[in-house]
C-alpha cells in the first residue's frame, strides 16, 4: 500500500462556474417543492418541470465538468463554502460542496441517467392520475443524491443519504394500495436503518476522535489514529455501505424494491442509490488506504465477493423479471464493492463499473420496464417469450444492455468487469486466486442468468398467447412511445460505448480523488484473463441455451427440482436466517419488555396510585362532618403538643 | 396551702370544660362549656396576678370577659340562626361539611 | 423593714379564712362543671354554670381582686348567663339530649384524653409550682396605694388603652352581627300573593281549586246548619262544617224538604203567606 496521498492540502476554492454548484441541489429540490406545494393544479404541466429541472442540472453539471478538466490536475479538487451548518462547541459543521473528478462523475451519472429516466416516466406513468407527485419523489431524490456526492463531510452526505432513503421509500411504496408494496417500502427503509446506524457511529467516531466531520480535517488526521478506531470506522463505513447499497447480510430488501415503478428502480434501485455505498467507500479512499486499514479492506472484499455470488445464484432460480435484475444489481454492487475492497488497485475500476453498469442496468431495467408496459405489468418471464417480433426496439436495446452485462467483448461490461477481475487476482497469494476466482465464476453464472431471461422473454414461443392477465384482459403486447424508446436508444449506445471511452481515461481523470491507479501483475497475464472471462461466459450463455432455448418451458414454475434451486428461490435462506437470528428474538424481546412495562412498570405506577388512592379513600372517612370528633382529635393534638414541651422541658 | 391550689382547680375546671364540649351534643350546653373553659382560663390568670403581685393578669381576664360576652353574643345568634333553619340545636345534626 | 417583711409573710402564707373558703368555693365550683356536664336538662346544665360561676366570683375577691369578682358575678352570672337562658327557653328547653351517643368511642376517648389532659396539667403545675413564693398584691402599683379598682382603671386608661379602645370595636361589631343574624326579614319568606295562591290551588296544592261552598241559608233558615244543594238538588256535604257534622240528620230533615221544595211551599204568585184561597 504505497499509493496513500495526502488531499487535503490540495484543496482549492472554487471559483467562477463553480460557485454557482449549489444550483444542482436547488433545481431539482425546487422542482420537489413546486410540484408538491402546488398539489393538483400543477397536473397539466408538473412532469415537464419535473424533467426540466433535472434536465436543467444536467447541463450545468456538464458546464461544469468541462470548466474542472481545463484546471490543472492539481486544481481539480475544490470546495464551495455555503454556510455554517451546524456551530454548537467544538462540533462544527459546514455546509458545503466538494466539486472533484469523483464527485463530477457521480453528478454527470445522476443527472443524465436520471434525466433519462425521467423522460421515460412521462411514458410510462402516463396513466398515473397521480404522475406529478411521481415527478416530486423523483425530483426529491435527485436532489438528495446530488446532496450525498457533492457534500464536503460525512454530516452532509449523512443528510443525502437519508434524503435518498426517504425518496426511495416514498417511490417503493408508490403503489401504496398494494399490500406488498407497502410491505417492500417498509423492509427497504427498515433494513436501510440498520446500515445507517453503523454510518451514524463511523460519524461519532470520527468526530470523538478527531474532532470534525470534514472530508478535508478527516483524511488529513485519519493516520495518526489507532488501528482499531481505524478498523472500526472502516467497518461501520462498510456497514452503511451494505445498508444502502444491499450487500450481504443486508441484501435482502433490494429484490422487494422492485415492487415500485420500473423507472424507479432503474433510477434509484440500479444506477445510482444502490451505488451510494460504493461512493462511500470509493470518498473514504485515505482511510481505506491505511495499512493500518488492511483488515477493513479484507472485510470489504469478503462482503463484495460473497454478495456477488449470493446475487448469481438467487438470479438463476427467479422468475420474475425485475426480482432477476434486482439480483443481478446486488451482485454487480459486489463487483464494486470487491474492487473498491481491492485498494488503490481497484478503486478506478469500481467506478468505472459503477457508471457502465448504470447505463446498461438501467437500459436493462427501462427495458423490462417497456416489456411490463405492454404486457398488462406481467413480470412472471415464464408467462412471456417471443416477445422480439412485437418489440424490436426493446428487443434490440435490451440485448446490446445483455450483452454488455456478461461481457461480450468490446461492450462496455467487457473493459469494466475484466478489469475487476484481473484485479482481484492480482491482489496476489491464495487471497488473489479466491477472490478472482469468485469473480470468474461470477461472471458464468451471470451469463447463464441473463440468457436464460433473453430467452425466456423475448426468444421461444409466445407462451402469452393463450393467457389471460390477472385483471382478466388479453395480452396485446406492443412497441412502447418515444419518450420511452429514446431513453432506452440512449443507454443502449450508451451500454455499446461507455467502456471503451472511460476505460481509457476514468483512472487519469480519477486520480487527484482516489491517487494514482496502481498496477499490479498477478499470475495471470490480463490478456488470458480477459480470454477466461469471456470463455466462462460463453460457457454459462452456453448451457442456459442448452437447457431453455431448446426445450418448451412451463407455464408455471415446475415445482419438483433440487435443492439448489429450491434454496435459491428461496433467496438462500437470507431472510429466514435474518428472521431466525433478528426479527424473533426481537420480537420476544419485545413481548417481554412490553410485560416488563405493563405488569412492572405501569405496575409500580398504579401501584402507589391505587395505594394513595385506597389509603385516602380510607382516610377520607375521618372527615366526618361531626364537630365533636374534629374537637375529639384537637383534643389529642393538644394533649400530644403539650406533652412534647413538658418533656423537652422537664428531661 | 399555697396559690398553687388554684391552679390545680383551675386545671380540673378546664378539662371538665374540654370533656363536655366533646360529650354534649346540644349546642348550647357545648357554648356553656366554653364559657367554663375561659372561667378556667380566668381564674388561673387572677392566681397568676397573685403570685406575680401585678395587676395584669386581672386586666387579661378582664380582656377575656369582654371577649366572652362579644362571643357569646355572635354565638347565640349563630345557634338561632340554624335552630330557625334546621329546627334543632344538636351539633350533630350539622355534618354536611364532610367527604 | 419588718412591715415589709410582715407583708411578705402574709403574702406567701394563705391565710386560714382563705383555705376556708378555698375548701369551701372550690368543690362547689367543681361540683356545678361536673353538674353542668351530668344534667341532661339543658337549663339544669345552665344553673350549674352560673353555681361555678358565682363560686369563682367569690374566689376571685378572695384573692384580692375584688373589681373582677363583681364583674364576674355581675356581668357573666347576671347578664351572659340569662342571655343564655333567654336562647334556651327560645329554642326548646324541653329539648334534652339523647341518651345514646351515636359516634363510636366518643365518649371513652373523652374520657381518656380528659384525665389524660387534667393529668399532665395537673402534674406540670404542681412540679413547676413547688417552690413559688407569691409576691401577693400589696405592692404600691397593685392593690396598695389608692386601691384595687383605681389601679385597674388606670392601667386600662394608660397602659392598655389601645387594647382597651379594640374591645370596643369588637362589641360594637359582635352586637352588629347579630342583629344581623337574629333578624328575619318575612317579607322574603312572606306570604304568597293571590296569583300564585291560585296557581298552586289549581297545581293542586291544595284540597280543591275553589273555596268551600257557603251552607244553604235562604229564608226559610237562618241557621248554618242549613247545607247547600247542588244543581241537581242533592245536598252538599261540603257546605256544613265538621262541627255540625254532629247534630243528628234527622233533626235536619224538615229542614232539607223546605228547602228542596219537596213541602208545599208558598205561591210564588202570592204576595203574603197564608193568602192561598184561590
Amino acid at each position: 500500500m504505497t499509493g496513500t496521498i495526502n488531499l487535503a492540502a490540495e484543496v482549492q476554492q472554487a471559483s467562477g462556474i463553480a460557485n454557482l454548484a449549489w444550483l444542482l441541489l436547488a433545481l431539482p429540490a425546487l422542482g420537489a417543492a413546486v410540484l408538491l406545494i402546488a398539489g393538483r393544479r400543477a397536473d397539466k404541466w408538473g412532469h415537464l418541470l419535473g424533467s426540466a429541472t433535472v434536465i436543467a442540472a444536467f447541463v450545468y453539471a456538464v458546464l461544469l465538468f468541462f470548466d474542472t478538466t481545463s484546471l490543472a490536475a492539481d486544481d481539480r479538487t475544490r470546495e464551495a463554502h455555503l454556510f455554517d451548518w451546524i456551530s454548537i462547541h467544538s462540533l462544527n459543521v459546514e455546509f458545503g460542496l466538494r466539486i472533484d473528478p469523483l464527485s463530477l462523475t457521480f453528478v454527470l451519472l445522476i443527472t443524465g441517467v436520471g434525466s433519462l429516466i425521467h423522460i421515460y416516466s412521462i411514458g410510462y406513468m402516463s396513466d398515473d392520475r397521480d404522475r406529478r407527485r411521481f415527478f416530486a419523489y423523483l425530483n426529491l431524490f435527485v436532489s438528495a443524491m446530488l446532496l450525498l456526492v457533492l457534500g464536503n463531510g460525512f454530516v452532509t452526505l449523512y443528510f443525502g443519504w437519508e434524503g435518498v432513503g426517504l425518496a426511495s421509500y416514498l417511490l417503493i411504496g408508490w403503489y401504496q394500495g398494494k399490500d406488498f408494496a407497502a410491505t417492500a417500502a417498509k423492509k427497504a427503509f427498515l433494513m436501510n436503518r440498520v446500515g445507517d446506524v453503523g454510518l451514524a457511529l463511523a460519524i461519532f467516531l470520527m468526530f470523538k476522535n478527531i474532532g470534525s466531520t470534514q472530508y478535508s480535517v478527516v483524511f488529513d488526521k485519519i493516520g495518526e489514529q489507532s488501528t482499531g478506531v481505524i478498523v472500526a470506522i472502516g467497518i461501520l463505513l462498510l456497514l452503511g455501505a451494505c445498508g444502502k447499497s444491499g450487500q450481504f447480510p443486508l441484501q435482502a430488501w433490494l429484490p422487494d424494491a422492485m415492487a415500485g415503478p420500473t423507472p424507479v428502480s432503474a433510477l434509484i434501485h440500479a444506477a445510482t442509490m444502490v451505488t451510494a455505498g460504493v461512493y462511500l467507500i470509493a470518498r473514504s479512499n485515505p482511510l481505506y488506504s491505511l495499512p493500518q486499514a488492511e483488515d477493513a479492506r479484507l472485510v470489504v472484499m469478503i462482503v463484495g465477493a460473497v454478495t456477488l455470488l449470493i446475487g448469481c445464484v438467487i438470479g438463476c432460480a427467479y422468475d420474475d423479471f425485475k426480482k432477476v435484475l434486482a439480483y443481478s444489481t446486488v451482485s454487480q454492487i459486489g463487483y464494486m464493492i470487491l474492487a473498491v475492497g481491492l485498494g488503490p488497485a481497484g478503486y478506478a475500476f469500481g467506478i468505472l463499473h459503477l457508471l457502465t453498469h448504470g447505463f446498461f442496468k438501467a437500459g436493462l431495467f427501462l427495458g423490462a420496464g417497456s416489456v411490463m408496459h405492454g404486457m398488462n405489468d406481467e413480470g412472471d418471464i415464464r408467462r412471456l417469450g417471443g416477445l422480439a417480433r412485437k418489440m424490436p426496439i426493446t428487443f434490440i436495446t435490451w440485448t446490446l444492455g445483455y450483452l454488455a452485462l456478461i461481457g461480450f467483448p468490446f461492450l462496455s461490461g467487457y473493459f469494466s468487469k475484466d478489469a475487476i477481475i484481473a484485479a482481484a487476482f492480482s491482489e496476489g497469494g491464495s487471497r488473489g486466486w479466491v477472490f478472482g476466482g469468485i469473480a470468474l465464476l461470477g461472471a458464468g453464472l451471470t451469463a447463464f442468468y441473463m440468457t436464460r431471461l433473453l430467452i425466456l422473454v423475448f426468444l421461444g414461443k409466445p407462451r402469452w398467447e393463450n393467457l389471460k392477465s390477472e385483471d382478466g384482459r388479453a395480452y396485446h403486447p406492443h412497441e412502447s412511445g418515444w419518450t420511452m424508446t429514446l431513453p432506452m436508444i440512449v443507454l443502449a449506445v450508451g451500454s455499446v460505448g461507455a467502456g471503451a471511452v472511460l476505460s481509457g481515461m476514468l483512472p487519469e481523470w480519477l486520480s487527484p480523488t482516489l491517487g494514482e491507479l496502481v498496477e499490479e501483475h498477478g499470475p495471470l497475464s490480463h490478456t488470458v484473463i480477459a480470454i477466461l472471462t469471456v470463455a466462462i461466459s460463453a460457457i454459462g450463455a452456453g448451457i442456459a441455451f442448452a437447457l431453455f432455448g431448446r426445450r418448451e418451458q412451463p407455464v408455471t414454475r415446475p415445482q419438483r427440482v433440487s435443492f439448489p434451486v429450491r434454496a435459491a428461490r428461496a433467496d438462500l435462506y437470507g431472510n429466514h436466517l435474518n428472521e431466525a437470528l433478528f426479527a424473533r428474538p426481537g420480537v420476544w424481546l419485545t413481548r417481554f419488555l412490553v410485560f416488563v412495562d405493563n405488569r412492572g412498570v405501569d405496575g409500580l405506577v398504579n401501584g402507589i396510585a391505587a395505594g394513595l388512592g385506597g389509603s385516602s379513600g380510607r382516610l377520607r372517612r375521618l372527615q366526618t362532618g361531626f364537630v365533636r370528633s374534629y374537637a375529639l382529635s384537637m383534643l389529642g393534638g393538644s394533649i400530644l403538643v403539650i406533652a412534647a414541651l413538658l418533656m423537652v422541658r422537664f428531661a | 396551702m399555697t396559690p398553687t391550689y388554684y391552679l390545680l382547680l383551675s386545671a380540673l375546671l378546664f378539662t371538665i370544660g374540654a370533656v363536655g364540649v366533646l360529650v354534649r351534643r346540644n349546642a348550647i350546653v357545648v357554648f356553656m362549656c366554653i364559657e367554663l373553659m375561659l372561667n378556667a382560663v380566668n381564674l388561673s390568670l387572677v392566681t397568676f396576678a397573685r403570685i406575680n403581685g401585678s395587676l395584669d393578669g386581672q386586666i387579661m381576664a378582664f380582656f377575656v370577659m369582654v371577649v366572652a360576652a362579644a362571643e357569646v353574643v355572635v354565638g347565640l345568634a349563630i345557634i338561632m340562626s340554624i335552630f330557625r333553619t334546621r329546627r334543632t340545636a344538636s351539633v350533630d345534626d350539622s355534618n354536611l361539611l364532610k367527604y | 423593714m419588718s412591715a415589709l417583711l410582715l407583708a411578705q409573710q402574709a403574702a406567701t402564707h394563705v391565710t386560714t379564712g382563705e383555705a376556708i373558703a378555698f375548701w369551701v368555693l372550690g368543690p362547689l365550683a367543681l361540683a356545678g362543671g361536673l353538674g353542668m356536664i351530668f344534667a341532661r336538662n339543658a337549663v339544669h346544665s345552665a344553673l350549674f354554670l352560673v353555681l361555678t360561676m358565682l363560686s369563682l366570683g367569690v374566689i376571685y375577691m378572695v384573692q384580692q381582686g375584688p373589681f373582677l369578682g363583681f364583674v364576674q358575678i355581675i356581668v357573666y352570672t347576671g347578664a351572659i348567663m340569662m342571655l343564655f337562658l333567654f336562647v334556651l327557653m327560645l329554642v326548646g328547653r324541653d329539648s334534652s339530649d339523647s341518651v345514646v351517643e351515636v359516634l363510636r368511642g366518643q365518649r371513652l376517648w373523652a374520657t381518656v384524653f380528659g384525665v389524660g389532659l387534667a393529668v399532665l396539667i395537673v402534674a406540670a403545675v404542681a412540679r413547676a409550682l413547688t417552690d413559688v413564693r407569691p409576691v401577693g398584691l400589696a405592692g404600691e402599683t397593685a392593690n396598695g396605694g389608692q386601691g384595687n379598682v383605681f389601679n385597674i382603671g388606670k392601667a386600662l386608661f394608660t397602659d392598655y388603652v389601645f387594647p382597651f379602645e379594640l374591645t370596643s370595636a369588637l362589641l360594637i361589631t359582635a352586637a352588629v352581627g347579630a342583629m344581623v343574624l337574629g333578624y328575619v326579614d318575612r317579607h322574603v319568606r312572606g306570604r304568597k300573593t293571590q296569583k300564585e295562591l291560585v296557581e298552586a290551588r289549581f297545581r293542586g296544592e291544595h284540597d280543591r281549586p275553589s273555596p268551600l261552598p257557603g251552607p244553604g241559608v235562604f229564608a226559610t233558615s237562618n241557621s248554618v246548619a242549613t247545607p247547600a244543594l247542588l244543581p241537581d238538588g242533592s245536598v252538599a256535604e261540603e257546605s256544613l262544617s265538621r262541627l255540625i257534622d254532629a247534630t243528628a240528620s234527622a233533626k235536619l230533615d224538615e229542614e232539607r224538604k223546605a228547602v228542596a221544595g219537596t213541602l208545599p211551599g208558598p205561591d210564588a204568585r202570592a204576595l203574603a203567606p197564608g193568602k192561598e184561597e184561590s
